[in-house]
């Protein structure tokens, strides 16, 4: 009975003595990652590749969603707008909305689910299959091989893509507003640059982008390194790698946009 | 007598609460080629990440050319990591790499070397194998037994001080398993490297090596040359030699009763 009850409270901690573990795990690992990341620059066709998997081919469906979110930016925004007269804003208002907020957010859920993904199940499989155990006897070391170049190919990736976002973005938000809905194109695109900031809004929202790159590439990299040598081990960290980005992207963004808040 | 290559002093270690080798001491000279025989589960593969440094042991000493491998730093270990070469018992190719890639992989990593020569590097360890004409092939389009002497050449690829085999003639046939012997021998002679042997193939390992390690309930229990081992009267030697499964090795891990477990007999408390 004794015995049981305390099982019972010490199971009650469990799940929080775990996550501080694997908490704690994760930033030994990070500054090994660190430590070990010269390689990735003083061999940078090692990285280049990985940015090429993470990256290049992450384009396609940056830009076809960057570009929907744009046109659908445009249409909610011009519903409102003209209620107040204010319909010839609509470019602010997409501009403003991508660069700041979207781009980055929406690019890294995106960069998330499709190369955080791939790059934990890649990983989690060479684990499993001793392909890092074989490395490591090789007197190579798999972190500065195969994880580094993984993290800062993806820590290099993130940003572009969310500029690429915004990008086409901006580019829908002009196909409805101007193209479909008759706004004219001087205003459109003049009121943007006029409103427009580059350190407070485009500054703002490269910074995010970094910080979400490091968040879901780090998370990527360590799911792969974590996983269990077994098919449900790693296709449990993928999942994770997804859930855990996402939540840590968001909570990241509201941390973030806090700081930049300027009241104004 | 120069210090040996590889020495175990009363290791003792074990994944989890109970030890999987608990009193292991065993020594490999320069030039020697040395088996290490045992039941499966025995601890033969832990054996050879002990001395590869991946395994750290709980008590006793792993010494490599004289350097304790548990006492080791990171940067430290890997310089040590330098002289093996290992083969591991499931191949572990990159499978992103082509074979002749696999082969290269080491002699890229860690050899300055311009490609033209890494390039006849690899013809020739895969040429060793048999392998050659398999060189633009991807591992998935390799059987099994052609996997491992891939993988093997990869081993052998920068000649290393001390090469240490995981079960290498698992999965061949019997002529590539006497060239695959006689690569090893030979291999091991021109170097004048040591070679460690994990291998279940009695028959080829007498004739191949210089001394014999068993290995059973984490100690070694009998050891010598093949010509002693062939003579011995050993009872766990015999058994292993003639394969036959009654013995002092016993076929099943230790488990509860298996009428018991199959719920064939009812239990009295
Ligand atoms: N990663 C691990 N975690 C926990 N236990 C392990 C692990 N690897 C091996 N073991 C256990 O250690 C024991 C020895 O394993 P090992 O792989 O060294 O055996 P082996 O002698 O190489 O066997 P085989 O001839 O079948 O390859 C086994 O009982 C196994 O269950
Ligand atoms: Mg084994």
């Amino acid at each position: 009975m004794r015995e049981r009850f305390i099982a019972f409270f010490s199971g009650l901690g469990h799940p929080f003595t775990g996550a501080l573990i694997k908490l704690g795990f994760a930033t030994r690992f990070f500054l090994a990652l660190l430590r070990h990341s010269p390689m990735a620059f003083i061999r940078f066709r090692l990285t280049i590749r990985e940015i090429w998997f993470a990256g290049v081919l992450s384009v396609l469906i940056i830009a076809v969603s960057g570009l929907f979110i744009g046109m659908v930016l445009a249409l909610q925004g011009y519903d409102t707008l003209v209620r107040f007269g204010a319909s010839s804003s609509l470019g602010i208002l997409v501009a403003l909305s991508l660069v700041r907020e979207l781009g980055p957010v929406v690019g890294a859920l995106l960069f998330a689910s499709r190369a955080g993904s791939a790059i934990t199940a890649e990983i989690g499989l060479m684990k499993a299959a001793e392909q890092l155990s074989a490395m490591e006897m090789m007197a190579v070391n798999p972190m500065a091989r195969v994880i580094a170049p993984r993290f800062w190919g993806g820590v290099i990736s993130m940003p572009l893509l969310a500029a690429m976002f915004s990008v086409m973005g901006i580019f829908g938000g002009y196909l409805v507003g101007v193209q479909l809905l008759g706004l004219d194109p001087g205003n459109f695109w003049s009121q943007m640059q006029g409103t427009v900031d580059l350190r407070f809004d485009v500054m703002n929202g490269v910074i995010k982008s970094v910080f979400f790159g490091i968040a879901v590439s780090l998370i990527a990299v360590f799911e792969g390194f974590d996983a269990p040598p077994t098919p449900e081990g790693v296709s449990g960290a993928t999942t994770r790698t997804v859930v855990t980005s996402a939540l840590v992207i968001l909570g990241l963004d509201v941390i973030l946009t806090a700081f930049m808040f300027r009241g104004i | 007598m120069s210090t040996p290559l590889v020495q175990l002093d009363q290791v003792r270690f074990g994944y989890g609460d109970h030890d999987i080798l608990s009193d292991l001491s065993l020594t490999v000279q320069r030039g020697q080629v040395v088996a290490i025989m045992g039941g499966s589960g025995s601890g033969k593969t832990t054996l050879l990440r002990l001395i590869g440094g991946q395994l750290r042991a709980r008590a006793g000493r792993v010494l490599v050319d004289g350097a304790d491998v548990g006492g080791m730093n990171e940067t430290a270990l890997y310089d040590m990591r330098r002289k093996l070469g290992m083969l591991f018992q499931f191949g572990a190719l990159f499978t992103d790499l082509s074979v002749f890639d696999n082969v290269a992989f080491p002699l890229r990593e860690r050899a300055k070397l311009p490609e033209s020569i890494i390039r006849d590097l690899v013809l020739m360890k895969l040429h060793a194998v048999g392998l050659r004409g398999a060189a633009n092939l991807m591992p998935f389009e390799l059987s099994g037994g052609m996997a491992r002497r891939v993988a093997l050449a990869r081993a052998i690829a920068l000649d290393p001080m001390l090469m240490l085999y995981d079960e290498p003639f698992t999965g061949l046939d019997p002529i590539s398993l006497a060239t695959i012997g006689q690569l090893i021998r030979e291999l091991n002679d021109a170097l004048g490297a040591a070679s460690i042997v994990v291998t279940h193939d009695v028959a080829e390992s007498l004739s191949l090596v210089d001394y014999v390690y068993f290995m059973a309930d984490g100690k070694v229990i009998a050891q010598g040359t093949p010509d002693e081992v062939r003579a011995s009267d050993h009872p766990f030697v015999k058994q292993f030699i003639n394969g036959e499964p009654d013995g002092p090795l016993p076929f099943h891990k230790p488990a509860a009763p298996y009428a018991q477990e199959l719920g064939l007999e009812i239990v009295r408390a």
